[in-house]
């Protein structure tokens, strides 16, 4: 029964995975715009030739903002967790 | 428990060219390829060596968990400050207020395919030291962390 369960639910998703690249062209819808503004205006207005850190750092700068804050919570959890096992414990600069 | 002679030898010999190449990639982020994050934890992979072939207690004392969580705070502080120095010169948050402004990092650069000059790209090169300082400190902390963990286990 679970044996079966398992290859009902790992087939629904195959099929939904498949489904996506059968009924979408590739490159479509195409967001060509986007792209050619920032090709012809990033290394201008930045003053960066790397076009993808301009785009990280700048254009989509919350982004990045966003990845680090992820990091930082991760840090921050980590050291909830690891908390209770220097409970009772003097640790200097902690 | 640290590891054996060979091992902790090529970790120090190892260590600076890894720092250098980690900076390398941090501060050539709007130039080449990689960035604050990639730098960063290559970095941190530096200071992951050392810390695995000496051991958590002795090398603890060098790289203190004080100086990693300072890092990783001020990294952000940094990041964060820059992107808000935009709001208080009566511009939208994250805007790139140094770039071709002739002042640090702000030379204009010419179209298309070129060299490239590392005294270029207004905030993004600061932003890049400030991710990287932030990256490098956040995974060092938890490899700390973790291994504060597991002496503390074998002890009890």
């Amino acid at each position: 029964m679970r044996k079966v369960l398992i290859i009902l639910i790992f087939g629904i998703l195959t099929a939904g995975l498949l489904t996506i690249p059968v009924m979408l062209e590739f490159g479509s819808p195409k967001m060509s715009d986007m792209d050619n503004y920032f090709i012809v205006n990033g290394q201008e207005q930045t003053a960066a030739n790397n076009i993808c850190t301009a785009i990280v750092f700048d254009y989509r700068g919350f982004d990045t903002l966003g990845e680090s804050t992820v990091l930082f919570t991760a840090v921050v959890g980590v050291g909830l967790m690891f908390r209770r096992l220097f409970r009772g414990e003097e640790h200097e600069n902690e | 428990m640290r590891m054996s002679k060979l091992v902790r030898t090529g970790a120090d010999l190892l260590f600076p060219f890894v720092l250098i190449f980690g900076l390398y990639i941090i501060l050539h982020g709007h130039l080449t390829p990689g960035g604050g994050f990639q730098g960063g934890a290559v970095v941190a992979t530096g200071a992951a060596l050392v810390i695995i072939a000496w051991s958590y207690e002795e090398a603890g004392e060098k790289i203190t968990k004080f100086a990693m969580k300072l890092q990783e705070s001020l990294g952000l502080l940094l990041f964060i400050g820059t992107a808000a120095i935009a709001i208080g010169l009566g511009l939208a948050f994250f805007y790139n207020f140094l770039a071709n402004s002739g002042l640090i990092f702000g030379l204009p650069v010419p179209f298309g395919p070129n060299p490239g000059e590392l005294d270029t790209a207004g905030v993004i090169p600061i932003m890049n030291i400030a991710v990287g300082i932030e990256v490098w400190g956040g995974l060092t902390i938890i490899l700390l962390y973790l291994l504060s963990g597991l002496k503390k286990e074998e002890v009890s």
